[in-house]
């Protein structure tokens, strides 16, 4: 065999994160070639044409509504109204955007152990951390862009449909739905990341994550209930509300946090997540809330829903840490 | 004196009670190629791991470059070429893909990278192939590419695991040819492991034997034979046109030609031992008491037999 090679001495650039943004791009371009993120995508690019189909066909009758204090808020009617033939997008999204994450996150690290590239990379000189790190910004960056193209496309035909122009108010509201949006597939996707770790094979992984899921959506709702009709007397006294901790203990799905943080941040009518007293709803004008107060409502559920992603995230990188690089 | 590049110290590894590397001195100079032999769960992958800093030691130390792999593991993996067993690629891109993934997480630039990437795969043969996708590589395109990925990096030490694993015959020989002359023209410190004895021994400049965590013996093939058959040393058999029949006298007189140590025999055959060749001697002596001589063979002691040997003490400690 001819070998020649004449210079074998390139200057190494100094630029430190050379590496780690080379990562990002290279996640960001596997996801975006891989299957399960197109068929993802297009399963919520249909959603979302449908339901803004939905909303557009009654928006007249929603907007001439004089009852509804906020009628005049076209965009965020635009994300919420529905006739009933189909949920607005926003509860789409609630069910669609846990599959997302799981979807992207479920063979993040074992399927590069099953190929064994995860040695190769990591007998590179980076941080073992950057690579997780790097997966978990490459899928923030990748959502955010999805559900901003969303918004701004729904903006768009909003505009051109209407000729109504957005108002500040409509705008921040409709930003920090998208940032509720991305914690909340975050969120799944650091929980399916440490099953990706945790477990060697992608079946399993995708099951686990799959299975906590319908746990959250199904099973978590019913369990409670059933809790709830035991421990409470039955008495005619207290059986008309349910008991507070429960009460609380329903509100910690992250599904329940995520729709009540939407909902409250889309429709500004909304003033309490919990039952009201009869006081307390006495001398309420039917108004809608400005921004600050909507999002002072779901303070909770929006620091509640980002700290779960945060923890998720943290029990990933120290599962990680403490791996077994060794197959 | 050579100067040692990579030195290992005491090195332990424990995994629960048993320790898979045990007390591991070794020091490997400047521009050698060392073949690490053993037989699998030796626990040369661990020694390795230890050495890049991915496995934390029990005990002791590895010292690559001088740097300590505990304490500075990322100055170690930019100068250290590394190359595991089963090597994998992201099959979705294409080999020049690869490779400049690998550059540009050295730190390379986009363009330095792609330079380089084309530069290594003509190197290994494999300009060709530039723009498939690694998925449909053969199992020896392979393990060109993951020599070119080590190269990338421009390394002062390249490590390989396995690295003759699953290729033919043929392929082993060009794969092993290449990273002697690499080797060679550019001062690079070879380790591999592997326990395909005759392909190391045809390019290592010394070995280290290396059974149950513990290095047995090192040095050149020459030295370890020496090392090991001091007491056996030679053996000579003699093979006749009949079974043996040799007198009392016979036997005496030959036991008296200097320092034959015993004989054997078995059925047409005769085995004899000694500390010196004797074979000619043997021979006359066996010609002038009229045996029937059909055949002569010496034996010499190769890489082979020093394995075998290792596996047989193994075999009888356990």
């Amino acid at each position: 065999m001819e070998i020649s090679y004449t210079d074998f001495s390139i200057i190494k650039s100094s630029n430190k994160n050379v590496p780690f943004w080379a990562m990002v791009r290279k996640e960001i371009s596997d996801h975006i070639r891989s299957w399960q993120f197109i068929i993802l995508l297009m399963i919520i690019a249909l959603t979302f044409f449908a339901s803004m189909y939905v909303a557009i066909s009654n928006l007249n009758s929603a907007v001439s509504n004089t009852n509804d204090p906020d009628h005049l808020l076209i965009y965020l009617k635009l994300l919420t109204i529905t006739d009933g033939t189909l949920p607005p997008f926003h509860v789409f999204i609630s069910f669609l955007g846990p599959l997302l994450g799981i979807s992207l996150g479920f063979n993040a690290i074992n399927s590069e152990q099953q190929n064994s590239t995860l040695i190769r990379v990591m007998a590179q000189p980076i941080y073992r951390d950057n690579l997780l790190l790097s997966k978990f910004i490459s899928v923030t960056i990748l959502i955010s862009t999805m559900f901003l193209t969303l918004a701004l496309l729904m903006i768009g035909a909003g505009l051109l449909i209407t000729g109504v122009p957005i108002e500040l108010e409509e705008v921040l509201r409709i930003v920090s739905y998208i940032i509720i949006c991305v914690f909340y597939v975050g969120f799944w996707f650091s929980l399916s990341i440490i099953f990706s770790i945790r477990f060697k094979q992608a079946a399993t992984a995708a099951i686990a994550s799959i299975g906590l899921w319908l746990f959250f959506t199904i099973f978590h709702s019913m369990i409670l209930n059933v809790i709830s009709k035991i421990i409470i007397p039955k008495s005619i006294l207290f059986s008309s509300s349910r008991y507070s901790w429960i009460e609380t203990l329903f509100h910690m799905a992250p599904n329940q946090l995520y729709t009540d943080a939407t909902t409250t941040l889309l429709m500004p009518k909304i003033r309490s997540l919990g039952p009201m007293s009869m006081e307390q709803m006495a001398g309420a004008i039917p108004n809608s809330l400005p921004i600050r107060d909507s999002l002072l409502i779901v303070w909770p559920q929006v620091s509640g829903l980002i700290s779960a992603t945060i923890v998720c995230f943290a029990l990933a990188y120290y599962l990680f840490m403490r791996k077994e690089i060794k197959c | 004196m050579k100067t040692s590049i990579i030195e290992l110290q005491g090195l332990t590894k424990r995994y629960g009670s048993i320790n898979v590397v045990d007390h591991l001195n070794l020091s490997i100079h400047k521009g050698e190629i060392f073949g690490l032999l053993g037989p699998n769960g030796a626990g040369k992958t661990t020694t390795i791991l230890m050495m890049l800093g991915l496995i934390e030691p029990t005990s002791g130390f590895a010292k690559v470059c001088g740097y300590n792999s505990t304490s500075s593991p990322i100055d170690i993996k930019s100068k250290v070429g590394y190359m595991p067993d089963s090597v994998g690629f992201y099959d979705t891109m294409t080999g020049l893909e690869n490779l400049m993934y690998i550059a540009q997480l050295n730190g390379l630039s986009r363009l330095e990278a792609e330079k380089s990437a084309i530069k290594v795969m003509k190197m290994v043969g494999l300009e060709n192939d530039l723009n498939t996708k690694t998925g449909a590589y053969s199992r020896g395109m392979k393990q060109r590419l993951g020599l070119a990925d080590v190269l990338i990096k421009e390394p002062e030490v390249i490590i390989m695991d396995e690295p003759t694993l699953g290729i033919d015959p043929s392929g082993v020989k060009d794969f092993l040819k290449l990273i002697k002359t690499l080797s060679r023209q550019h001062g690079l410190t070879v380790l591999l492991s592997s326990h395909h004895l005759n392909q190391v021994q045809k390019i290592c400049d010394r070995v280290g034997i290396f059974v149950k965590g513990k290095l047995l013996a090192q040095g050149n093939i020459e030295q370890l034979s020496e090392q090991l058959f001091s007491q056996t040393s030679h053996q000579v058999s003699i093979t006749l046109n009949e079974p043996i029949s040799l007198t009392q006298k016979d036997e005496e007189e030959l036991m008296q030609l200097a320092s034959v140590e015993n004989i054997a025999k078995e059925g047409n055959q005769l085995h004899i031992n000694c500390n010196k060749i004797l074979t000619p001697d043997i021979v006359r002596f066996m010609v002038e008491k009229n045996y029937n001589i059909f055949g002569v063979h010496q034996k010499t002691y190769g890489l082979e037999d020093i394995y075998q040997k290792y596996f047989e003490n193994q075999h009888l400690n356990v």
